[in-house]
């Protein structure tokens, strides 16, 4: 892994060649409580970025931004060229290219993964077009193909509500893969995972990143060194370090906000 | 038109009147029966009846009764033989209307003087066939108050057609009337043609107006306090135990209805003592320990099992209504029971002309703002309040601290029931008792709670206020049925927009 | 290995061979047998079907068609109408302004009009009896008005996000309100007596046996038909996504479909399922008046469905037959003891049995 060129900290070049998301000056505030304050940072095409920080940083409501859940208040939000987030809803946002992976995992337990990933496929989602949809080869193949990459291919007829922790995350993964995202948002992916199962995970979103962007919400230390190329730091609702984990780690700002002094 | 009728005889019926309502078309019916009752002959009277009642019969030119078979003829009183060939003279709702009032207005020949004022008000808005015999009873009418009344009316059918002095005389007579119906007759008048009558009518208008504005709107408001007051007690109960625990209690109504019964039974202990009128007074907290135990065994047995299940909840205690209801059928009787109002309940306070505040609405407005202000003691300054309070917002974390939550449930539940209970004690004096007495509420009370949100009294109160006062504002415009439909479909859409309703209590939401 | 074909759109793979077999049997049953021991037996033999088992089979299966109804939509889409009803007494209606014009001269006023309107003194239709003595109008307003009613009131219901006991506690003031409205005389449906002392249907004799069982073959048909359309709808994808909503409806948004058309389609659906089973129950059964609308009524649907199991069909005709069965049963030997019975399945059922008796017979 190579280490990537250190960018300065709050002023990314906007329209670069292969810019996927870029967040410029965020901020949002609850009830008088600034939640994300004046937050940018960017993210390249291709790129497997992690996000951490102490709770309260600001990362969940980081993700609402960008999938629009969350209007900020003031800044910027771009995906892709040009796509405006903070104008679209939420549909349009994950009809776009967006897709977010929650803590909890939320598949539909009653039925089985191989329809789990049927629903979530990227197809015409209308009324009549599920009323009349037949399943043809293409999508068959990508069903399966998906069902390879998360590894539950031996599952694809078990009830969803009974898998393990581990491969229900795997499966809502294998949900967001169907709609054939660009980006990414995945919010503590390995929370309550067995170590064997957070390898695996680990495994997966490296293969992932390259065709997909991904950007990884997490508390597990270790994980975020299997994976990271660079971290981004948020601390009470903005970015203070960012760049290679070893950097990060040895970053003073850092260890104060995580350990206190 | 009205001088259509002939002179005749005080002892023979008019032929061409009787012949007009055997075989004329609706509006000669009318007629007809207007020059019937301007003599006041009791044969009249007779023939009227039988022809509302379906018994005038006719068969070529014979008009005959016919009673169980046999028939008499109507002029002759004698019977004759029944002919093979016969047709109905039919009568309709308008005609029956016309009937009824004709032979009330026999009564304005009556001696008794309470009878003929009777009389005289029950046709202060009949038709203007009548008018001919308002005016005979006008030339031997001694009584003033009676007096004034008939002219009233009379003035009134003369506005309708007459000659022009006629009709500008019988504008000016209507200026002094306080009757709501006049203002229509001006209004009609105020459109005519001709510029003098309109003039006039204008002027006499704005007499009657102001006489009847001030009283109008004194009635409107106390009835919808009133209202509002019934609603209050009524979705007060529900209110607690939907906020408390989302429960949909499908049952409250019957909760109401067991407070009403509980008063009944109460009301009859009391029966044949001299301190009869007190049993009001035993009924409150027995009402209220009536409904609280059958709540309280209802969320012990059913209830509790099915917290956090709103929908099974609705079903279930849909069930124990169900359950409820044929159970005081079979106790009590399908029949509705007799609630007498004790003395101090009965009549009311004369404020104006047009307006009566009848004594048991105004004691029920106090009882209902005693219990508010009970309720809100409750809940405010006492532990069990407390305990409510914390429970409703935040069940987890009360549970954390150590409220006991399964036991003030219980408590919550048995409280909400025991106010539904005073409710139908309240109800007992101002309307029927009958085992169905709670459907009639059921609604009602979910549309104030949701209406007015959960959570804080304040929601309730608004809410109920707020609908009373709709609803009988609406109902003077355009009727009761009408007017509920109109309030229903105010909500339909109101939860759309806002469900939390008025008064949400922020953090806390019934969801499925 | 290629995953289990799941996507069923071939109509011989609704159902398994034994399904078929319970099926085929209840058709045979219904089109076969029932009509030879109606007709053709004659009256004195102890196997002879008559008339009052005729109509209360029929009567029942106008019931399961409305169970099937609201099954799609509770069991399957999880939005509880206590409504349904309404769009039941509405198909009704639309059928029985076309029977009341049928009447013609012989009602007791002898009059074009019916005589409701006779004894209101009314000398003209008003508007709504347009065109109702035309057959195919009535069967397209029995159908079409339920189904406009829904979807009107679902969009605004499904748009503002009004969902579970809310959207209950509405449809029952729907309900509610629109029987107020037809209690009135001034609107022009009868008032609280309603329609009744129909005489002929499309030139038939309304009560002569044959046209009973040709009524009772039609209900048949269309009961079959329904349980088969609704079996297509739910082992589609469309049905998939609807139990998804059910069960996760933000889920089911953010993988990018419009959730309000989905309900909106299958309310609206179902909703036009009722009508017709309205209309097919009025010329059976002789009568509609507004008690139809009640909210009792709506409340009692839901239960046939959960007696039998929500979320399977068949539970919903199970259900509707066991309820209104016993009820039959019980009005007759026990009337007091019918709303006791009533009541006590309500509770029953939903404490003990919550999956209804076909959840009961699944886990033996």
């Amino acid at each position: 892994m190579k280490a990537n060129d250190l960018p300065d900290l709050a002023h990314q070049r906007s329209g670069e060649h292969g810019v996927v998301l870029y967040l410029d000056g965020i901020s949002v505030s609850f009830d008088g409580f600034k939640a994300l304050n004046n937050l940018s940072l960017a993210i390249d095409a291709g790129e497997l970025r992690c996000v951490i920080g102490p709770n309260g940083a600001g990362k969940t409501t980081m993700m609402d931004v960008i999938t629009g859940k969350t209007r900020p208040d003031e800044g910027k939000a771009v995906f892709g060229q040009s796509t405006d987030l903070t104008r679209l809803s939420e549909a349009e946002i994950a009809h776009a290219g967006i897709g977010r992976k929650f803590q909890k995992p939320t598949i539909f337990e009653p039925l089985t993964v191989f329809e789990n990933l049927e629903l979530a496929m990227k197809a015409d989602k209308t009324v009549r077009a599920t009323l009349f949809s037949r399943l043809s080869m293409e999508n068959q193949d990508r069903i399966a193909t998906t069902l390879a990459v998360i590894g539950l291919k031996d599952s694809s007829d078990r009830v969803a509500g009974l898998l393990s922790h581990g491969q229900k995350q795997w499966l809502e993964i294998g949900m967001l893969l169907m709609q054939e995202p660009k980006l990414l948002l995945l919010d503590e992916p390995v929370a309550g995972m067995s170590d064997h199962e957070t390898e695996r995970t680990a495994e997966l979103f490296l293969s992932l990143a390259g065709t997909h962007s991904l950007v990884v919400v997490e508390h597990d230390m270790a994980f975020i060194e299997t994976i990271a190329r660079k971290v981004t730091v948020l601390h009470e609702g903005s970015v203070i370090a960012e760049g290679p984990m070893e950097q990060v780690k040895n970053d003073p700002r850092v260890i104060e906000v995580y350990l206190g002094r | 038109m009205a001088a259509f009728f002939l002179s005749f005889s005080a002892h023979a019926l008019d032929r061409s009147a009787v012949e007009k309502l055997a075989f004329g078309d609706g509006d000669e019916k009318i007629e007809a029966i207007g020059a019937l009752v301007a003599e006041g002959d009791p044969k009249a009277a007779e023939l009227l009846k039988g022809f509302a009642e379906g018994e005038l019969q006719t068969s070529g030119k014979q008009i005959f009764f016919v009673r169980g078979g046999k028939a008499v003829d109507v002029f002759s009183g004698k019977p004759v033989p029944l002919p093979a060939e016969r047709e109905d003279v039919v009568a309709n709702n308008r005609l029956r209307g016309a009937v009824a009032s004709a032979l009330g207005a026999f009564k304005l020949n009556s001696q008794d003087r309470n009878e003929r004022l009777a009389a005289a008000q029950a046709l202060s808005d009949a038709g203007a066939a009548m008018l001919p015999l308002i005016r005979k009873a006008l030339e031997r009418e001694a009584d003033p108050e009676i007096r004034g009344l008939l002219d009233m009316t009379a003035a009134g059918m003369e506005l309708k057609d007459g000659s022009k002095e006629a009709r500008i005389a019988a504008i000016r007579k209507l200026a002094g009337s306080a009757n709501p119906g006049t203002k229509t007759l001006l209004l009609e008048a105020a459109s005519d043609p001709d510029e003098d009558i309109r003039r006039e009518a204008q002027q006499s208008l704005r007499a009657v107006d102001g006489r009847l504005a001030l009283g109008e709107w004194l009635g409107l408001a106390f009835a919808g306090v009133s209202l509002g007051s019934i609603l209050l007690l009524a979705a007060l109960g529900l209110a607690i135990t939907y906020g408390l625990m989302g429960v949909i209690n499908m049952a409250h109504g019957e909760l109401i209805m067991i407070g009403a019964y509980a008063t009944y039974v109460v009301q009859n202990l009391f029966r044949g003592s001299p301190v009869f009128d007190l049993y009001l007074v035993a009924a409150v907290p027995i009402s209220f320990l009536a409904a609280a135990l059958v709540g309280i065994a209802l969320e012990r047995s059913v209830i509790r099992w099915l917290y956090g299940r709103p929908l099974e909840t609705l079903l279930a205690t849909w069930g124990i209504s169900l359950v409820l209801i044929q159970a005081v059928r079979t106790l009590f009787g399908a029949q509705n029971v007799q609630v007498e109002n004790p003395a101090f309940m009965s009549g009311g306070i004369q404020v104006l002309s047009n307006v009566v505040l009848p004594w048991n609405r105004i004691v029920i407005i106090a009882f209902a703002v005693s219990i508010l202000i009970a309720t809100w003691m409750l809940l405010a300054k006492t532990r069990l309040g407390l305990y409510i309070r914390g429970v409703t917002q935040n069940r987890a974390m009360a549970e954390c601290v150590g409220v006991p939550t399964s036991r003030v449930d219980t408590w919550a539940f048995g409280l909400g029931s025991g106010i539904a209970g005073l409710a139908g004690c309240a109800l007992t004096q101002i309307g029927n008792v009958g085992p169905e007495l709670g459907q009639g509420y059921i609604v009602d009370s979910f549309l104030v709670v949701v209406f007015g949100g959960v959570g804080q009294l304040a929601g309730t109160v608004y809410a109920a206020l707020m609908l009373g006062f709709a609803n009988k504002l609406l109902e003077s415009w355009s009727g009761a049925v009408l007017a509920k439909i109109a309030v229903l479909v105010f909500i339909i859409f109101f939860i759309q927009r806002r469900p939390q309703g008025l008064f949400a209590l922020r953090g806390r939401a019934v969801e499925t | 290995m290629t995953p289990k074909m799941v996507t069923v759109t071939n109509f011989s793979r609704l159902y398994g061979p034994r399904g078929w077999a319970i099926l085929g049997t209840c058709a045979v049953v219904a089109f076969v047998v029932i009509p030879i021991f109606n007709l053709a037996v004659p009256a004195s033999s102890p196997f002879h079907v008559s008339a009052f088992w005729v109509t209360l089979i029929g009567k029942i299966m106008c019931f399961a068609i409305v169970a099937l109804a609201l099954d799609l939509v509770w069991g399957y889409a999880g939005i509880l109408s206590l409504g349904h009803g309404l769009f039941f007494a509405l198909g009704g209606y639309g059928m029985g302004m076309y029977l009341m014009r049928q009447i013609g001269r012989q009602g007791q006023y002898q009059s074009d009009l019916p005589d409701f309107m006779v004894f209101l003194d009314w000398k003209t239709f008003p508007w709504q009896w347009w065109n109702t003595d035309q057959f195919w109008w009535a069967i397209l307003l029995a159908t079409a008005i339920p189904g406009l009613l829904a979807f009107v009131f679902g969009y605004f219901a499904f748009r503002s996000r009004v969902k579970g006991v809310y959207f209950s506690i509405i449809t029952q003031a729907l309900t509610f309100a629109a029987m107020l409205l037809f209690f009135r005389n001034n609107t022009g449906f009868g008032g609280n007596n309603g329609f009744t002392d129909f005489k002929t249907i499309l030139g038939f004799n309304i009560t002569s046996p044959e046209t009973r069982m040709s009524l009772f073959c039609i209900t048949a048909f269309f009961l079959v038909a329904t349980l088969l359309l609704g079996r297509w709808i739910v082992t589609s994808k469309f049905g998939r996504v609807l139990t998804a909503i059910r069960d996760a409806e933000p889920r089911v948004m953010f993988c990018g479909y419009n959730t309000v058309h989905y309900k909106l389609a299958i309310f609206t659906f179902s909703a036009v399922l009722c009508g017709i089973a309205g209309a097919l129950y009025v010329p059976q059964v002789g009568i509609i008046n507004p008690s139809e609308m009640s909210p009792a009524n709506s409340i009692e649907i839901a239960i046939w469905v959960a007696v039998g199991g929500r979320g399977t069909l068949a539970g919903a005709i199970l259900g509707a037959g066991l309820v209104n069965g016993a009820k039959s049963f019980f009005t007759v030997a026990f009337p007091e003891y019918w709303l006791f019975a009533l009541g006590a399945i309500f509770i029953a059922v939903t404490l003990f049995m919550p999956r209804g008796v076909l959840g009961l017979l699944a886990r033996r």
